[in-house]
């Protein structure tokens, strides 16, 4: 099925340069239905009000991480199965770890370049 | 010292009144008593000492001397590294400089980003092949400006550990020279955590050395099948 690039696009980072970047990205790559949110909180609360088809998020983020966000919207059967990319500075194994078993469907470590985060994006949407 | 240990000494000529005053101390500060109420215990116990002392005398009186000397000379000394400016002045100074930091490098990438996103426009009035030019090194920018993230990170675990000192800093002033305005004991320090949670997952960027590439968080990922 193909990739309906007028989805809903939810990106999450506390860093406003960062969520300015990502969406320029997306645009590039078509994506142009993209909304900003500068926690976790806040995401939670566009998600449950709004359908969103990915949700790019950071981890490191007060008062909710990305981390507990993932754990919430996979707690939800509402938007469980929303992919749901981590885009991060946070590289241990150990954080990798956590977050796949928390459900996330893929992990970018920052600083990232445009072709991996197209790259994420594909395994986890379909070819675009 | 703390209520429950053993004040135990040698066979000393003592006024049979400091034991009690030393449980009164004890009780009147919730067990916790500062170096230089122990200093002022020493002393009265050196005072007490009279009659003919036997060596075992001597050895405790001048242990006790030692120790109120070392007291003395260890307060001297913190006092001279001047904590409190430590505290009010150096380490405040210092995380507001890197907080001005993170501000500076949030305002010139935004500048840049304005000026990247007037040039990505343009790419519709101009002929395919310069288009195509200007997408791969607008991204190239893009793909830059990942630094303020970085650095903003790297910069707020920096703060973390100054304010971390600061906090260890005060509770040496509180302990060595004045009692809480609530009139309980300063901290010895944080109990160490039993148990991990997520917090011990918010590390930050690794270091160039130690960072895992994005090769290996693939690789990783993709073990888990």
């Amino acid at each position: 099925m193909a990739v309906d690039k007028n989805m809903r696009v939810l990106i999450v980072d506390d860093y406003k340069t960062m969520l300015r970047i990502i969406r320029n990205l997306l645009k590039q790559l078509g994506f142009v239905n993209v909304d900003e949110a500068t926690d976790g909180a806040q995401a939670l609360q566009m998600l449950r009000s709004g359908n969103y088809g990915l949700v790019i998020s950071d981890w490191n983020m007060e008062p909710m991480t990305g981390l507990q966000l993932l754990r919430e919207v996979r707690a939800d059967p509402k938007m469980k199965a929303v992919p749901f990319i981590m885009v991060t500075a946070e590289s241990k194994s150990e954080n990798v770890i956590a977050a796949k078993e928390a459900g996330v469907s893929n992990y970018v470590v920052k600083p990232f370049n445009a072709e991996t985060l197209k790259s994420k994006m594909v395994s986890v949407l379909g070819d675009f | 010292m703390r209520k429950g240990d053993e004040w135990s000494m040698a066979e000393v000529s003592a006024d049979p009144g400091l034991e009690s005053r030393l449980d009164q101390l004890l009780r009147e500060n919730d067990g916790v008593v500062r170096v230089e109420q122990i200093s002022e215990v020493v002393e009265a116990v050196l005072a007490t000492l009279s009659g003919d002392l036997t060596a075992t005398d001597i050895r405790v009186y001048r242990e006790l001397e030692e120790l109120v000397s070392y007291i003395h000379i260890a307060r001297q000394e913190i006092a001279a590294l001047r904590p409190d400016e430590i505290q009010s002045h150096y380490i405040p100074s210092a995380t507001d400089e890197l907080d001005a930091i993170v501000e500076a490098t949030e305002v010139a990438t935004n500048e840049i980003l304005d000026a990247v996103e007037i040039i990505e426009n343009l790419q519709d009035r101009v002929d395919p092949e310069i288009a195509e030019i200007i997408a791969n090194n607008t991204t190239r920018i893009y793909e830059s400006c990942n630094f303020q993230d970085i650095t903003g990170q790297r910069i707020t675990k920096v703060v973390k550990a100054l304010k971390h000192i600061e906090d260890k800093v005060e509770a040496l002033v509180a302990a060595l020279w004045e009692r809480n305005e609530d009139g309980s004991a300063s901290p010895d320090g944080k109990p160490k955590k039993e148990t991990t949670d997520d917090s011990d997952l918010l590390n930050g960027p690794q270091l160039p050395a130690n960072a895992f590439r994005q090769e290996d968080i693939d690789a990783l990922f993709a073990s888990f099948g």
